[in-house]
């Protein structure tokens, strides 16, 4: 199978440039994308990419897989480029390139930041634990299971063009799962944070990071949610 | 928070209120207007000019008018701030922001003050 990946090392490169290299996979296999890189990595050492639990549960490996973006370890080589076809693999669209195929995150992880993403709330703690009824539990799921693994946000031409000011699907996703927990007592803080023109508002519904999520979130439908809020506070 | 001086109203809430509530306005309005001409296949100039010459219908042309500016203004804006940025301009990418929206707000003041001229003046 013949793969195509991003070379690019700011240092030393003037500019990116596609590698070709054939990588032989069994007959009756279908590989991962992450595998197939691995065989690529055996035949070219300074192949550089961020992996680690190669089950979908770290994150590392969010990259952009025949234009789409995924996680490499847990998309068959079938889904992303299909039998026969060329792979063609390159870093998440929108971060600066640090090296091949790793991204640099740290405006996505300000965005993070941004949102607080911890429980606020400044009642005197109970004895033992703050105690949440199950129904408000539930409210949390489809919010918590986000792995930050970016694929959402640089899918989003919103996040592109205003990486600094539009916190994204990613950060909004967890945003809303910090103002739906029952626990937290900051919401109006939390809501007054977000009441301006680039937040939230950039935010176009065209629902690529739903498109793209790697865990089948919705993000889309959480900045909805953060919408009613701010309007419910708002009007 | 992130803060701007030029946009609409300084609140995302509140500009995309405007937004929704002036695209509804134009959705009537155009609906009125396309009404007006169903009813009368055949108009003519005269009926042309008793139509704008009635105090409700030249309220409901201001009206639109005022929600048109308001919603062009928004979304150049935002198309503005999201085209014309250091990303893709680097350190002149502020004056021909400032530039694209003082040209945007020219027009459309002119726009509506030619406007109002032509569904109220004489």
């Amino acid at each position: 199978m013949l793969v195509s990946i991003y070379r690019y090392n700011p240092e030393t490169d003037a500019k990116p440039s596609m590698q070709e290299i054939e990588v032989e996979i069994p007959a009756d296999k279908d590989l991962m994308v992450l595998d197939v890189l691995e065989l690529a990595k055996q035949k070219d050492p300074t192949i550089s990419y961020r992996r680690s639990c190669r089950e979908g549960v770290c994150g590392s490996d969010g990259m952009n897989m025949n234009g789409t973006n995924g996680l490499a370890c847990i998309t068959p080589v079938s889904e992303a480029a299909g039998p026969g076809k060329k792979l063609v693999l390159r870093p998440l669209p929108g971060l600066p390139v640090v090296r091949d195929l790793v991204v640099d995150m740290s405006v996505f992880y300000k965005q993070y930041e941004k949102i607080k993403p911890f429980l606020i709330n400044d009642n005197p703690a109970p004895a033992i634990e703050r105690l949440q009824s199950p129904e408000d539990r539930e409210k949390l799921d489809g919010l918590y299971e986000c792995i930050l693994c970016a694929c959402c946000s640089t899918n989003c031409p919103s996040y592109w063009w205003n990486p600094e000011k539009f916190i994204g699907p990613a950060g909004l996703l967890q945003a809303y799962r910090f103002l739906a927990d029952s626990r937290d007592t900051a919401t109006a803080e939390r809501l007054a944070e977000l009441d301006d023109p680039f937040s939230v508002f950039r935010c176009r519904g065209i629902m690529n990071c739903v498109a793209v999520c790697p865990k089948g979130l919705n993000p889309t439908r959480a900045i909805g949610h953060i919408r009613s809020m701010l309007l419910a506070q708002g009007t | 928070m992130v803060t701007n001086a030029t946009s609409f109203s300084r609140s995302g809430l509140t500009d995309w209120l405007v937004q929704r509530l002036s695209a509804v306005v134009l959705g009537a309005y155009m609906l009125c207007i396309l009404g007006s001409f169903v009813v009368h296949p055949d108009m003519d100039y005269e009926q042309w000019r008793a139509l704008f010459a009635a105090d409700s219908m030249r309220i409901f042309s201001l009206l639109s008018l005022a929600a048109l500016c308001a919603h062009a203004w928004i979304g150049m804006w935002t198309v503005g701030t999201d085209y014309l940025t250091s990303l893709q301009f680097g350190k002149g990418a502020t004056s021909i922001r400032l530039a694209y929206q003082a040209i945007c707000i020219l027009l459309i003041a002119v726009y509506l003050i030619w406007g109002i001229r032509i569904f109220w003046g004489t």
